[in-house]
């Protein structure tokens, strides 16, 4: 199997507000997906579809060549989610005790192992949060929080990346070393599906591009991607159906 | 629910063959071994301090089903707490108060099935489930489906009350609580329960912890939500039947939340915060005891009075501020 994700048809709804229409697209292994759209384009609701968490009104979704809701392996995949959870405002909770959670798919029911807690220094050593280990999450600053969720999402050691806008708040110094982070774990054959605001970023990193908008417009390799109209199409058209047909659900 | 089943074939085979098991050495526990443990060490106390305090054998079972409501209480709470399902406990104890009149209508009747803390059993367990089933068709525990349970259980109790032949002292130490009145079977019972709520806990601790901070991560992680959550709200109701008799249904609430919500203020971590809420929950048991026994007040209000103030204290003495 070659695919880490194949995305055939899919449609999906809130209420009787489309969100996705018909979009169909796969990702090989290995591959570096960057996923972009104007607001409200149904990116996030994709990749949640992708992985499992949302189910679509119409359409197959396979991860790893099972369909999606059925597939089992939590440590496989990896995310890291545009909002920050709402507990992380208020419960006491270390930052260590959060990037152990990317371990407790590998753990089950039993105890953390040696290489398990390895993955976590790991983790947080690769993001620079290792001083802040023994922090309150509730006390850092939205950057420290969303990298430390990027440590619990590298700290799963996941074959399958999902990044929904995760440098949000995160000063520049470190989103350039998280970038070239991920290029690394991409080459090392880990796939990667970011959602990104700033395009910039996902036409240096990305080996292909998906341009979204309710539907697909394009999903082909970076360069070629450059060349086609995909982004101007998708963008103009978000501003002329505003409110009109393809509407909500980010 | 997306995720399915996710525990793997090694973790299934361990709990097939080691519940049963360890069933079993609870049971042994609880029969043979606790009432030795027991006469021993209140035998040993009271041959120390020789005190009508440690003494009484009306006492010596309330320490004793005071300090494991210490243990098991906070614990579960910690969960509850910050999943903001603060008052499901208490919607429970009203619906276990609901079963323990049932239980002493039956047992009046028929003197074979006079056990009223097993049918509260039932009873909060029922309302657990259903509690649950609420839930995911609501997608979420509201607090008009609590305000419904809460007194809906009560209503129940006093419908079947007002019906049958109940002494109104005996209805009374459920709803209020009375450390005077628990006896040696339901000390046992509360080892009983403490047992599995320690051991359920000590097992599942990572994936309660992952779903209370982060129930999408979790959701992807494919540990099974549901399942947890039925396994929470069912470990809640027997928390809240063997507090019952202590703190009544009306304050039982209170040792699952004010522990926690003190411990909460004072630290950083959240199994720190666990064991220190049991530190604490263990204040407030002692205190409250002490405190009503000097005082001659009820023992439930001033558990519950006792932990209020260290709560306050950990408010305004709050060293993260």
């Amino acid at each position: 199997m070659t695919h880490a994700i194949t995305v055939e048809n899919v449609s999906f709804a809130y209420d009787d507000q489309p969100v996705l229409k018909d979009v169909s697209l796969s990702i090989e292994t290995g591959e570096f997906l960057g996923l972009i759209g104007p607001n409200g384009s149904g990116k996030t609701t994709l990749l949640k579809i992708m992985l499992g968490l949302q189910t679509p009104d119409a359409g197959t979704v396979e991860l790893f060549g099972t369909p999606a809701t059925e597939f089992t392996e939590g440590t496989r995949l990896g995310y890291v989610s545009q909002h920050s959870t709402d507990a992380d405002a208020v419960m006491p909770v270390t930052v260590r005790e959060v990037v152990k959670m990317g371990r407790y798919a590998h753990a089950g029911l039993w105890r953390l192992t040696a290489d398990d807690h390895d993955a976590i220094e790991d983790a947080l050593d690769t993001v620079g949060i290792a001083d802040l280990a023994d922090r309150r999450i509730s006390r850092l600053s939205g950057g420290q929080r969303q990298r430390t969720y990027i440590a619990r999402a590298l700290a799963s050691q996941a074959d399958l990346l999902a990044l929904d806008e995760p440098t949000v708040g995160v000063d520049a110094d470190s989103v350039e070393r998280f970038y070239d982070l991920l290029g690394e774990l991409n080459d090392d054959g880990i796939s990667i599906v970011l959602i990104e605001h700033d395009i910039g970023v996902v036409t240096e990193h990305a080996d292909t591009i998906a341009c979204l908008n309710g539907e697909l417009y394009e999903h082909c390799e970076t360069e070629a991607f450059l060349d086609t109209d995909a982004l101007e199409r998708a963008f103009s058209s978000a501003r002329v159906v505003q409110g009109n047909a393809v509407a909500g659900g980010d | 629910m997306a995720a399915g089943a996710t525990r793997s074939h090694r973790e299934l085979t361990a709990l097939v063959v080691g519940v049963p098991l360890v069933l079993l050495a609870c049971a042994g526990f609880i029969f043979w071994v606790f009432p030795p443990l027991y006469n021993l060490f209140w035998g040993a106390t009271c041959g120390v301090v020789d005190t009508w305090l440690v003494c009484s054998g009306f006492l010596q079972r309330g320490f004793t089903a005071g300090v494991l409501i210490g243990i098991t209480a906070p614990v579960v709470g910690a969960y509850l707490v910050n999943r903001q399902m603060a008052l499901i406990g208490e919607a429970l104890a009203h619906t276990a108060f609901g079963g323990v009149a049932i239980g002493l209508f039956v047992g009046a009747a028929v003197p074979r099935f006079d056990y009223p803390l097993v049918f509260a059993l039932i009873a909060a367990a029922v309302g657990a489930l259903g509690m649950q089933y609420v839930a995911v068709k609501t997608d979420g525990y509201a607090d008009v489906p609590i305000a419904i349970m809460l007194t809906g259980g009560f209503a129940v109790g006093i419908a079947v009350i007002s019906y049958g032949v109940v002494f109104s002292a005996t209805v009374e130490s459920y709803l209020f609580g009375d450390i005077l009145f628990v006896p040696f079977e339901n000390v046992q019972l509360m080892v009983g329960l403490t047992l599995i709520v320690a051991g359920t806990v000590a097992l599942t601790h990572k994936q309660l912890l992952f779903i209370t901070f982060d129930r999408e991560a979790a959701r992807l992680a494919r540990i099974n939500v549901w399942f947890y959550d039925t396994l929470l709200i069912v470990l809640t109701a027997l928390v809240v039947v063997a507090a019952m008799q202590i703190l009544g249904a009306i304050l039982v609430a209170g040792m699952l939340v004010i522990p926690v919500a003190a411990a909460m203020q004072l630290t950083s971590s959240f199994n720190h915060g666990m064991l220190l809420s049991v530190l604490l929950g263990q204040v407030a048991i002692f205190g409250g005891i002490f405190l009503s026994y000097y005082w001659n007040v009820a023992t439930g209000a001033m558990i519950i009075l006792v932990a209020i103030a260290v709560y306050i204290g950990a408010v305004i003495g709050d060293p993260l501020g």
